[in-house]
């Protein structure tokens, strides 16, 4: 499936040339200059690039071509617009990146099938509620604008959550892979209702505690409101019992009212979403800067390098989305949605391609963490529901999630070449089936 | 499993069509509102921190310009300063982030950022070159001039306006009370705030641009276009008619007579009665040689009842009442400058200068040209007509009876040796006890023989007045020192 590959590059070198394009059109747009080092720029851009190209090229020949080149899209578009912000967070992005492409690569070369992290469920069960538990630890663990999500190790800092995602996804799917029939199967019935065993959820509903009371602990609502939603398709998908669906959706309901009744910080975010302008210079700043600067975008933008007319806290972070839709306008905010749809399609084709139960829900996982969570900031952002902080997965500065996401997309084209791989050797496939 | 798989499919893509649908709401439906918010300071913060270019008078001084601020914690990084200070308050206008922007600052705003559409492909031709896209200002106002308007003018409230009537150039702009628009400009919210407080609540309203955003009466000024108007309907000639020696004229419909200044008897032919400006004589010849149709068509043609094309924000017209077909007595009055008649001393000017343009008004404007950050001109002012109220012919005529009221009538304290001026008196009574007036003086001044280069309009408002001659008294020493000034410059030139 050479095609495949040449797609793939076309697709980056044109990745390589819009990256490249943005950040000389930002620099001239503040500083009505060409930036100095924009020839060693373009050369790292298309070295780190072409260099995960080679990789999945060698390394996973059949993977799909378009998540890639998508990602790579939303990684620069990140970059140039950090770069418009702070200068040092950009330099710090961009060794992040490549930090990033170094684990996607790691990843294809040490996970040669899907089915080999299946062995390892519940090493990732415990890792994952490790990895959760981790910023509580007393002298680690650290507070950060009000959320205990980060963990200093020496002159290493890091957000654990992040990786938990991945880690807890992969047990997710090990253990419904295993267990869906019997979860399916069985019932349980309490009066009218006919529910599932508890007994075979129950590792699974544990694992799901850990993570609810550890984020409501580290007060980190958006991840929360993501590993819940996460563990609750997933089962769905597993079992096609849609009751799954109905009684987490009333269990969320309860969740979210005791949650709300019970701390304060709820309580505000949702006061700031329901009225911003209660408290405009105070708890409401944040979102309506935001807005101010969505909508002196207006449909064009101001362009690339002119934004930053309002100044939003942690624009470089949970509302860089802000930036980008003041800066490109509506049209560059329909254009990073869109990128998401395609990444989120791309990944459960990939998932109702692949034949078997820990593949299709490791892919359906996966790509529902990225939708999910780019759906959760910008809706925040957008005022849709009301503001939880996450990264905007592969936009956003910060290295945990850059890297974690590198090495989610990955797994995803790991299991999209082995895909294709069995197709093309039917014979194959299915001897070692028999 | 697959057909979940498809669901979930759906679901994302309805949800991220909501947050699409959320986005167009924000940045297309509700972006007016969310931009007019008044705690948005986008726009202004982008205006105050882009580059933006000076303002410079035709001599060289300069007028605005950005400077770095020197308060680094500051959300600005740029500041306005006018060193000027008040001389050219009503021209530049205030570039303030609180208040929004007036004068040259508004109306050239594009061109001083550099956002125009030829600055833009200018712009990007220039691309790989490290400069800033702005673009300097040059006015056709002079400080020297300017400085002669305010000095002569005084402590006294009125305006100066001088011109080239040739071109429609603004030579002179200056009107008491002015204001300092530093202060307004101000990055500092108090600064700017207690300004603005205090210059709305100031008598005379400071921040007003009197020379054309104010109206008086014109008083006798007024009857140069009078004489126009006659003189075009074809009614009037140097020759005749001869108006009878009275101390007053009564129009039909009033016992009321239009008296001359202290009763004198006047009377006459045009370049008599224009030379003492004889009140009687003026009043008929507007009420009966003219007429209401043509009187009230005559003086649109001369730019009553419209808004003056100057390149200056928020002009306003000069008035001529409309309602005069059956109203003798107010058409008398208002045909020597009274009653409802109101011009703004840029209109009078304006009036002068189309004496002295062969009957050719011209657009007035302060732009002279645009210039890049090197220095190179990339859009200038293109004169053009505004109105053409007489003939040729017809405007030498008034121009010589003018000349005349100069030479020996009741403007002959505007006589500059070895140029040749023309000019009328003004004193528009607003009451008798006491009696008080606005003096006026409108002229033209240029080299013997040649076309007028210089066209000026004084008024000096609310002097205690008593006769025609206090115009020539009051505001001729003003208006012969401005017009010297300009001749002396252009001369330089």
């Amino acid at each position: 499936m050479t095609n495949r590959r040449n797609t793939e590059l076309g697709l980056m070198l044109l990745v390589v040339f819009i990256t490249a394009g943005a950040y000389v059109l930002a620099s001239l747009g503040a500083d009505a200059q060409i930036p100095a080092n924009v020839v060693p720029f373009l050369l790292i851009v298309l070295g780190l690039l072409v260099g995960a190209h080679v990789a999945v090229r060698k390394l996973a020949p059949n993977a799909d071509p378009i998540l890639l080149p998508m990602v790579a899209l939303l990684n620069g578009l990140g970059y140039v617009v950090i770069a418009g912000l702070n200068e040092k967070l950009a330099a710090a992005q961009a060794s992040w990146t490549a930090i990033g492409i170094i684990g996607f690569v790691a990843t294809l070369w040490i996970v040669k099938r899907p089915r080999d992290l299946e062995r390892y469920r519940y090493t990732f069960a415990l890792l994952g509620i490790v990895l959760l538990l981790l910023p509580l630890v007393p002298g680690i663990g650290k507070s950060v604008g009000g959320s205990r999500i980060w963990v200093s190790l020496g002159p290493v800092n890091f957000q654990p959550g992040e990786i938990a995602k991945v880690v807890l996804a992969i047990f997710f799917a090990a253990y419904l892979a295993d267990q869906r029939e019997l979860i399916a199967t069985s019932q349980w019935k309490v009066g009218p209702f006919r529910l599932p065993d508890p007994k075979y959820l129950g590792p699974v509903l544990i694992a799901w505690g850990f993570t609810l009371v550890v984020m409501f602990y580290e007060k980190d609502l958006g991840s929360s409101l993501l590993f819940f939603t996460l563990l609750l398709v997933m089962v769905w998908v597993a079992t096609q019992r849609t009751s799954f669906l109905v009684i987490g959706s009333g269990l969320f309901a309860g969740g979210a009212w005791f949650a709300w009744k019970s701390f304060d910080h709820v309580q505000l975010r949702v006061d700031i979403w329901l009225d911003p302008w209660k408290d405009p210079s105070g708890s409401g700043y944040q979102i309506i800067q935001g807005m101010f600067a969505m909508a002196f975008g207006g449909v064009t933008g101001t362009g690339l390098g002119l934004g930053g007319n309002v100044r939003i806290p942690a624009a470089e972070n949970d509302f860089i989305f802000a930036v980008i839709a003041e800066e490109l306008g509506l049209f560059g905010g329909a254009l990073v949605i869109m990128a998401y749809m395609l990444i989120v399609g791309s990944g459960l084709r990939i998932a109702s391609q692949a034949e078997h139960a820990f593949d299709k829900l490791l892919a359906t996982g996966l790509s529902l963490l990225v939708g999910l969570q780019a759906f959760i900031i910008l809706a925040g952002v957008l005022r849709v529901l009301p503001l939880t902080g996450v990264a905007l997965p592969f936009i956003s500065y910060g290295g945990s999630s850059l890297v974690v996401n590198y090495v989610l997309l990955a797994l995803l084209l790991r299991i999209s070449d082995q895909n294709v791989r069995k197709a093309q050797m039917p014979d194959a496939a299915a001897i070692v089936a028999r | 499993m697959n057909r979940n798989i498809a669901r979930l499919g759906m679901a994302m893509v309805v949800l991220f069509l909501i947050l699409f649908a959320k986005l167009n709401w924000i940045q297309v439906v509700d972006k007016q509102s969310l931009d007019d918010n008044p705690l948005n300071t986008a726009q202004v913060r982008r205006d105050f921190n882009r580059p933006r270019g000076s303002i410079s008078t035709a001599d060289g001084a300069l007028l605005a310009q950005s400077v770095a601020n020197p308060d680094a914690s500051s959300e600005f990084d740029r500041m306005r300063v006018y060193p000027e200070g008040d001389l050219f308050g009503h021209v530049t206008g205030f570039f303030s982030f609180r208040f929004g922007s007036t004068g040259v600052e508004r109306q050239y705003s594009s061109e001083l950022s550099g956002t125009t559409f030829n600055q833009q492909v200018r712009g990007f031709s220039d691309l790989f070159v490290a400069s800033e896209n702005v673009g300097n200002v040059t006015l056709t106002v002079r400080k020297d001039v300017q400085q002669v308007a305010r000095d002569s003018l005084g402590n006294r409230a009125g305006s100066v306006v001088a011109l080239d009537p040739r071109t429609g150039e603004i030579l002179a702009f200056w009107s008491d009370p002015s204001y300092d628009p530093n202060l307004i400009s101000s990055l500092d919210k108090t600064v700017s705030e207690t300004a603005w407080k205090t210059l709305n609540a100031a008598p005379g309203q400071p921040m007003r641009a009197h020379q054309y955003q104010d109206r008086y009466f014109p008083g006798s000024t007024f009857k140069v276009v009078t004489a126009g108007v006659g003189l075009e309907s074809g009614s009037v000639t140097n020759t005749s008619p001869s108006y009878p020696f009275v101390s007053g004229y009564t129009p039909k419909n009033t016992d009321l007579a239009i008296k001359n200044f202290g009763g004198e008897i006047c009377g006459g032919t045009l370049p008599e009665i224009l030379k003492i400006s004889c009140n009687s004589a003026f009043a008929e010849m507007g009420a009966e040689t003219i007429g209401p149709v043509d009187m009230v068509a005559g003086v649109a043609r001369w730019g009553f009842n419209d808004v003056p094309p100057i390149d200056l924000p928020d002009a306003v017209r000069s008035v001529f009442p409309t309602d005069v077909g059956n109203d003798p007595p107010k058409l008398a009055q208002s045909s020597i400058g009274q009653n409802d008649v109101q011009a703004t001393p840029l209109e009078m000017a304006l009036v002068a200068a189309g004496v002295a343009n062969n009957g050719i008004i011209m657009k007035p404007h302060v732009l002279l040209e645009v210039r890049d950050s090197q220095g190179n001109v990339i859009d200038s002012y293109k004169p053009g007509s505004w109105l053409k109220p007489m003939s040729p012919l017809n405007a030498s005529i008034l121009r010589e009876d003018m000349l005349g009221v100069v030479a020996g009538g009741t403007a002959t304290g505007i006589q500059i040796p070895g140029y040749e001026v023309g000019g009328k008196t003004g004193t528009a009574q607003l009451g008798t006890t006491p009696p008080r007036s606005h003096t006026w003086m409108i002229g033209f001044a240029g080299p013997p023989g040649q076309p007028a280069t210089v066209a000026i309009a004084v008024v000096v408002l609310d002097q205690p007045a008593t006769n025609e001659a206090t115009g020539g008294v009051i505001a001729a020493p003003i208006a012969r020192a401005v017009l010297q000034a300009a001749l002396a410059a252009q001369a330089g030139r």
